[in-house]
C-alpha cells in the first residue's frame, strides 16, 4: 500500500521532467552534454581542471552545445542515480572519476542512444568510451627539475594511497630525477587520505625535517605548496597550476588539460563519427602539460626540461624504459626494453632510489 | 647538533598538530563539566575556520579574523544553547545537527573564498621565516595560538579546581537541582559554558585556516572535532589528562610520518590507526572500572534542566 503510493508519487513527479527532457533532446536545439564531478568546482584541483575544460568546450561551440554539470557526487549509490538523470536530459555524458565506472556501465546499457565517456576507468561498451591522462610523463619531467634543483639530494613525496596511479608517479619522479642526478633518493610518506590539509602539512614538515629540499605531492589540497612557501623549500604542484600558493617556491605544476579532448569528442559526436574507444593521452596530445615555470628556475634547467619533453613527444625517450631496477636492485626491464601500457597501469613496485613502502 | 634539530622539529610539529585538539577539547571539557553534551564541535570548528579566514582576508588583520572566528563559534553554540537549554531539545540529536549544519553552512559561506592564498600567522609575525636557519624557523613556527594552547590546560585546571566559579560550574554539572536550590542560575551558567566551548572551537578552526594550513577549503577540519570530543572522554573530564591526550594524539600523527620517512618497517595503515586505537583502548580500560567512570563523568551530563521551584 505504502510502496505503491510512494511509487505513484515518484512517477508523477518525474513524468513531466522526463517528458520535457526527451522532447528537447529530439528537437533541433543545442547538443546537450552533461558532466559529473567527484569534488567541488573550486579554484584549483582535479575537478577544477575538468570543469575548466567543460567551459572552454562550451565557448568553442558558441551556442551549438549546452552543458550542465553536477558536482560533489560521492562514488557510491548516489552516482548511478545522478548518471541516470544526466542521461535522461543529455546526448552525451562525461563521468570523471574512477569510482563511477560500474554505475556508468550500467546506465550506458540502459541508454543506448546516449554517448558516455568515463575518465580513468577500463570498462567500455558500444556507447561508452574511456579516457585518462599519462600524468607520469609530466611527473618524469618534473623529476628532472627536482633532480637539478635539490642540494640535499632528497626529494620528499606526499602520497595519498599506494594505488598504481600514485606508484607510477613516484617512480616517474625518481627516474626523471636520477637521470640527471644519480645521487637522488625519493622519500615517500603516505597520508592515507586524498584530502586532509592538516595531515598533508604534517607530512610536508616531516619530510623537511628529514632533509628533503624539494617536495612533491599526489594529494588534493595545496597544503604542501603552502608549507614550502612558508619555509622556503621548492615544491612542484599537481592537477592545477599551484603557483599562487607558492609564488616564490612552486617551480611548476603537472597539469591536466582536458579541453582538447572534450572539444574533439563532442565534435565527433555531433558529426556522427564518434566511436567507442580508449584514450590515454600524454604530453604529445597536450592532455598533460607543465604549468609556466617559476622565475627562480634557471634557464639551462628549463631548456633541458623542454628538450626532454620534445624527446618524449618524438618517442625517443620513454619514462619507463630499461634498464629499470626495483628497490632491491633486481632488474625489472633490461636495457633496450620498456614497460608496456598494461604493465604501467598495474604498477605495484617501486624503482631503485625510492625510500618507502607500498 | 643535527639530532637536536631533528628532535626540535618533532616537538614543534607535535605541538602544532595538538593545538586545534587542545583548544576545542578544552572548550568541550568546560561545556561538559556544566552538564551539557555538545556534539557540534566539528561544525563549530568549520564555521570558525571559514569566518576566521573571511575576517582576516577582508580586514587585512589576522587578529580580527581570530576574534570573528570566536564570535562565530560562540554564536553557533548559542543557537545550540537556545534549542537544548531553553527549549530542552535532545542534546545528542541537536549536537549532531549542529555539525551537519556547520559543515554545509561553512561550505556555502566560504564558496567564493576557496583557494585565496594568505600568509599565515607565523609568516605575518616573522616576514623572513622562509629564509631563516632551520632551528630558528622551528621556533618561529610556534605562533601565539600555539602558546595559548600550551597555557590553556594550566588555566583550565586552575579555574576548575581552584576558583569559586569553577566550583559552581562543577556543581551545576553534577546536580543541577542542588545548584538551583542553592540559588545559582543553572541556565545562565550553562549558556556561558556552551558559548565558551563554541568560542574555543571557533579559535581552533581559525588556527587551522590562518596558521596551520593558511587557506580555506571545504571541510578542512577533516574530523578533528570528533577527535577532540573523544579526547574529553579519554581524559575522563580531567584537564591534565586532556592535555596529555591531545599531545599524544599530535605526536602519534607526526611519529607515523617520521617512521615512514625514516624507512622504519611498520605498516602505514597500522600507524594511521594508532591514535584511534589508543583512544578505544583507553576507553575500554576506563569503563572496566565503571564506578570510576561514573564518579568522573558530570552526573547531570546530557540531562535537560527545568526549574520546578
Amino acid at each position: 500500500m505504502q510502496t505503491t503510493r510512494r511509487d505513484l508519487m515518484r512517477t508523477a513527479l518525474l513524468a513531466p521532467v522526463a517528458a520535457g527532457a526527451i522532447g528537447s533532446a529530439r528537437a533541433a536545439g543545442p547538443y546537450k552534454v552533461g558532466f559529473m564531478y567527484v569534488g567541488p568546482v573550486e579554484e584549483a584541483g582535479y575537478t577544477y581542471q575538468h570543469d575548466h575544460a567543460r567551459k572552454l568546450m562550451e565557448e568553442k561551440f558558441a551556442g551549438k552545445v549546452k552543458t550542465t554539470y553536477v558536482e560533489n557526487v560521492p562514488e557510491g549509490a548516489d552516482a548511478e542515480r545522478v548518471i541516470r538523470k544526466l542521461a535522461q536530459s543529455n546526448d552525451m555524458v562525461f563521468t570523471t572519476s574512477f569510482g563511477y565506472m560500474n554505475p556508468t556501465v550500467k546506465v550506458a546499457a540502459q541508454f543506448p542512444k546516449v554517448k558516455f565517456e568515463h575518465a580513468t576507468g577500463y570498462k567500455r561498451a558500444a556507447n561508452l568510451s574511456t579516457y585518462s591522462a599519462r600524468f607520469y610523463e609530466g611527473r618524469f619531467l618534473a623529476g628532472v627539475i627536482a633532480g637539478r634543483m635539490t642540494k640535499s639530494n632528497v626529494i620528499g613525496f606526499v602520497g595519498a594511497f599506494p594505488i598504481p596511479e600514485v606508484v607510477q608517479n613516484i617512480n616517474a619522479y625518481a627516474l626523471g630525477a636520477r637521470m640527471v642526478n644519480p645521487k637522488v633518493t625519493v622519500k615517500v610518506v603516505w597520508v592515507s587520505t586524498w584530502y586532509d590539509p592538516g595531515k598533508e602539512r604534517a607530512a610536508a614538515d616531516t619530510l623537511m625535517s628529514q632533509g628533503a629540499d624539494v617536495l612533491v605531492t599526489h594529494t588534493d589540497s595545496a597544503a604542501v605548496q603552502e608549507a614550502g612557501e612558508q619555509r622556503g623549500i621548492w615544491t612542484i604542484g599537481f592537477n592545477s597550476d599551484m603557483s599562487k600558493y607558492g609564488p616564490k617556491t612552486c617551480l611548476t605544476s603537472v597539469v591536466s588539460d582536458w579541453s582538447g579532448y572534450y572539444i574533439q569528442e563532442v565534435q565527433d559526436a555531433m558529426d556522427g563519427t564518434w566511436k567507442s574507444h580508449d584514450t590515454w593521452g600524454g604530453l604529445k596530445s597536450g592532455m598533460v602539460v607543465l604549468a609556466p615555470f617559476n622565475a627562480a628556475l634557471p634557464k639551462p634547467v628549463a631548456d633541458e626540461v623542454m628538450a626532454r619533453r620534445q624527446d618524449i613527444i618524438d618517442g625517443k625517450l620513454a619514462p619507463f624504459q630499461g634498464p629499470l631496477k626495483d628497490q632491491a636492485g633486481a632488474e625489472k626491464v633490461p636495457a633496450g626494453g620498456a614497460l608496456s601500457d598494461q604493465q604501467i597501469l598495474g604498477m605495484n613496485w617501486l624503482v631503485q632510489g625510492v625510500e618507502g613502502k607500498i | 647538533m643535527h639530532e637536536l634539530e631533528f628532535l626540535l622539529a618533532i616537538l614543534v610539529a607535535t605541538l602544532r598538530a595538538a593545538t586545534p585538539l587542545m583548544l576545542s577539547g578544552f572548550g568541550e571539557l568546560i561545556t561538559e563539566r556544566s552538564g551539557v553534551l555538545n556534539l557540534g564541535v566539528e561544525g563549530m570548528m568549520l564555521v570558525g575556520a571559514v569566518f576566521g579566514f573571511i575576517g582576516a582576508v577582508s580586514t587585512g588583520s589576522l587578529l580580527a579574523g581570530f576574534i570573528l572566528a570566536m564570535l562565530a563559534g560562540a554564536a553557533l553554540a548559542l543557537v545550540f544553547g537556545v534549542l537544548t537549554l531553553s527549549l530542552m531539545a535532545n542534546q545528542v540529536a541537536t549536537g549532531l545537527a549542529l555539525t551537519i549544519f556547520g559543515t554545509g553552512f561553512s561550505a556555502l559561506v566560504g564558496v567564493s573564498w576557496v583557494g585565496t592564498p594568505i600568509a599565515g600567522l607565523a609568516t605575518a609575525i616573522w616576514p623572513h621565516l622562509s629564509s631563516a636557519p632551520p632551528v630558528l624557523q622551528q621556533l618561529m613556527l610556534l605562533d601565539p595560538v600555539v602558546w595559548v594552547a600550551v597555557l590553556v590546560p594550566f588555566a583550565a585546571h586552575r579555574f576548575i579546581y581552584r576558583s569559586r566559579a569553577g566550583l559552581v560550574l562543577r556543581a551545576v554539572g553534577e546536580s543541577h537541582d542542588v545548584a538551583h536550590a542553592l540559588g545559582y542560575s543553572v541556565l545562565r551558567i550553562r549558556y556561558l559554558a556552551v558559548m565558551f566551548g563554541g568560542a574555543m572551537s571557533g579559535l581552533a578552526g581559525a588556527y587551522l585556516s590562518l596558521c596551520y594550513t593558511p587557506t580555506w577549503t571545504e571541510n578542512m577540519v577533516a574530523g578533528r572535532g570528533w577527535i577532540a570530543l573523544a579526547l574529553v572522554v579519554f581524559a575522563t573530564w580531567k584537564p591534565a589528562w586532556l592535555a596529555l591526550g591531545a599531545l599524544l594524539f599530535g605526536f602519534v600523527t607526526i611519529a607515523q610520518f617520521q617512521a615512514e620517512g625514516l624507512g622504519i618497517d611498520i605498516s602505514p595503515n597500522l600507524l594511521a590507526m594508532l591514535p584511534y586505537l589508543a583512544t578505544v583502548v583507553v576507553l575500554v580500560l576506563i569503563s572496566r572500572d565503571a564506578t570510576r567512570l561514573k564518579l568522573n563523568a558530570p552526573a547531570a551530563l546530557g540531562r535537560p534542566f527545568h526549574a520546578t521551584a
